[in-house]
């Protein structure tokens, strides 16, 4: 594993705060509980719709729920739907595409259909009526259906891929001394599609992120369950927008932009080392001649 | 056997005639099984739910209301989730042949009004506001993305890229919900919700058409500004790795202008990936105002699936589902083509 793509500033500031969260999501609600002393769930009637002040920093809102609790406790909530999302989408691409690329024939034909069809169903649309169909969904179930229906993008650039490695001489290689099918795919094939796998996976996180907030935003959701999504769309729902209530609904969609900005950061970085032409964008252009030896060594 | 002789008549005939036929007659094979096969989810969606689900449906809506359902509401739940007493094949044969005919049953909420009259009334308005806006976003994107490609690295580019990278990871109903506030509510420039000036009469009238531009200002803004990015992005970097390329080089040591070698060698290459995108982006229209027309309550298809939903109004709700898969299936079979007649590599690949 080359620690090369920890040299671009992109990548660090964005795995940082994608770090950040992530520890938010984790310590976060037990922090904010022991240490400030807040429940997102708590209705103070006393101060209800306030804006932020000392007491409460992201003030109140129509319920007498601290903001700010809310938005620490919602970080669990969307972090742990686009992480499951991502996981079960991403799984779903290298089931599909890797297969689809290393077996070729009948199998290659039967999944390629499989993944154009769902490339063309658009899906939020669809989600939106299984749900419905569903009556009532936990965030469980919510992550479950988006990476079922999120990976068909993943598998065709991973088919492609595959494709490619499949013919190479070393994989003929391994078949000619004997080596069994699976284990060459996940063995010998799969490691080469590592990076390519982790930047999908950053992809299809922030992509569960944002499906997840806004089917919430549309209503989709576990009433109970406190995320950036359900947070929005209660706002929404009391009109906060038309009673100027700004700090209810700004920072949760503050929090999913950042998060989308980081793993955008990474991918470009990761995009400018697997693609030296884009690093042409780059200021210290001048540098770039003393580099290859390092980059090279890296690759 | 018989699959030998029939990969090898294609091949001859193939060469006789253009590669682009056989291109197109593949995808649009494919395209017909696509639909088939979202027709078929369509039908078997609603009854793979478990229990008896339109007897749950029926039960729930006479709980709400409080009346007795009529014979033919019932009729049109029985037809979404399935008739437990009927021939499953039979009832899938009635579906098809309904389909064939575009009726789509009776609403529920809206009873007794056709599904498809419904329809009707909303298409117009997602494809006025959503159509012109993804042509705009485009439009920009992809000019000041070549912009900012062909000179990476410079001072329009340092500023404009990290910035659109922002914009672009913004949630959509977020960012919609800042502008209503901000212009709608704050400033009051724009009105906060609806399509058009509700004492008006609907029509052709300059008024009325005014009315309809005031109300759509805004959530057309939205969507442009939040759609160019992508578009901005993707050119910029097809930019930058075209401009690198021998022929580029070569265009400028011929001493051709700048802004021809820009525009005539650089740019017409690397859009191409773009055209792509757009192609399929046009085929999202219908599905993809969703988020738009629920922020501001647009009277369109995406609104029409919300209140729907709200309300489980199934059959509304498979009508929306048909239409939005149909028009994402032709945009994507009409993208082909086109794709077919501009880049001749395709033809030849597939």
């Amino acid at each position: 594993m080359s620690t090369a793509f920890l040299t671009s500033w992109k990548v660090r500031i964005g795995l940082g705060i994608l770090a950040l969260f992530c520890l938010l999501a984790v310590l976060g609600p037990w922090l904010a509980h022991s240490l400030l002393g807040l429940d997102p769930r708590a209705n103070d009637t006393s101060v209800i719709a306030r804006p932020p002040s000392g007491e409460h920093l992201l003030g109140t809102n129509q319920f007498g729920q601290d903001v700010l609790a809310q938005v620490i406790a919602g970080a669990r909530g969307s972090m742990y739907v686009g992480l499951l999302g991502a996981v079960v989408g991403t799984a779903m691409a290298i089931l599909v595409g890797v297969s689809a690329g290393y077996y070729g024939g009948r199998t290659d034909a039967a999944l390629n259909f499989l993944t154009n069809l769902f490339l063309v169903l658009p899906a939020l649309p669809l989600i939106l009526i299984v749900t419905g169909y569903l009556q009532g969904t936990g965030l469980t179930t919510i992550a479950l259906i988006i990476g079922f229906f999120g990976w068909s993008g993943g598998a065709r650039t991973l088919r492609a891929q595959a494709l490619s490695i499949a013919n190479r001489d070393f994989v003929r290689a391994m078949r000619m001394l004997g080596e069994r099918g699976r284990r060459l795919v996940f063995a010998e094939v799969l490691p080469h599609l590592t990076g390519l796998i982790a930047s999908m996976f950053l992809h299809a996180m922030i992509g569960a992120v944002m499906a997840e907030a806004g089917l919430a935003f549309l209503g989709i959701s576990d009433s109970s369950a406190i995320s950036w999504g359900t947070m929005i769309q209660s706002a929404q729902q009391q009109s906060a927008v038309l009673r100027g209530l700004w700090w209810w609904f700004v920072p949760p969609g503050l929090c999913i932009a950042l998060i989308g900005t980081a793993a955008a950061l990474v991918n470009f970085g990761v995009d400018e080392l697997a693609n030296p032409k884009l690093r042409v964008a780059r200021p210290a252009s001048v540098r770039r001649t003393k580099r290859p030896a390092r980059a090279g060594g890296g690759a | 056997m018989t699959a030998v002789t029939a990969s090898a008549a294609p091949a001859v005939r193939s060469a006789r005639a253009p590669r682009r036929w056989g291109f197109l007659a593949r995808r649009l094979g494919f395209y017909l099984a696509a639909a088939w096969s979202a027709i078929t989810l369509n039908f078997f969606l609603p009854r793979l739910m478990p229990g008896d689900p339109s007897a749950a449906i029926v039960d729930k809506l006479q709980r709400v209301s409080g009346q007795q359902l009529t014979p033919s509401a019932l009729e049109s739940i029985q037809k979404v989730f399935g008739n437990p007493d009927a021939n499953l094949g039979r009832q899938y044969l009635d579906y098809l042949g309904q389909l064939a005919h575009f009726d789509l049953g009776i609403s529920i909420s809206n009873f007794p009004t056709p599904v498809s009259d419904l329809l009707w009334q909303g298409l117009p308005w997602t494809l006025l506001l959503v159509g012109t806006t993804t042509v705009i976003a485009f439009v920009l994107g992809t000019g000041i993305g070549a912009v900012a490609g062909w000179k990476a690295g410079g001072r329009f580019d340092t500023v404009v890229s990290p910035l659109t990278t922002f914009v672009s990871a913004i949630p959509y109903f977020w960012m919609a919900l800042l502008g209503l506030w901000l212009f709608g509510f704050l400033l009051g420039w724009f009105p906060l919700s609806g399509g058009y000036d509700a004492d008006l009469p609907i029509g052709l009238s300059p008024s009325f058409l005014l009315s309809v531009l005031h109300y759509g200002v805004l959530p057309a803004a939205t969507i442009v500004f939040s759609a160019f990015g992508g578009w901005l992005l993707g050119m910029r970097n097809m930019t930058v790795t075209t401009v690198s390329e021998d022929y580029v080089l070569l265009a400028q040591a011929k001493g051709l202008s700048g802004r021809r070698v820009m525009l005539r060698y650089a740019a017409r290459n690397a859009v191409l990936p773009n055209f792509t995108g757009f192609a399929l982006a046009l085929g999202h229209v219908v599905g993809g105002a969703l988020l738009t027309e629920v922020v501001f309550n647009y009277p369109g298809i995406g609104y029409l699936l919300y209140s729907s939903l709200q309300q489980r109004d199934y059959p509304v709700m498979q009508g929306v589902f048909f239409l939005i898969m149909l028009t994402v299936l032709l945009a994507n079979l009409l993208a082909d083509s086109v794709y077919a007649l501009l880049d001749p590599r395709i033809r030849e690949g597939g």
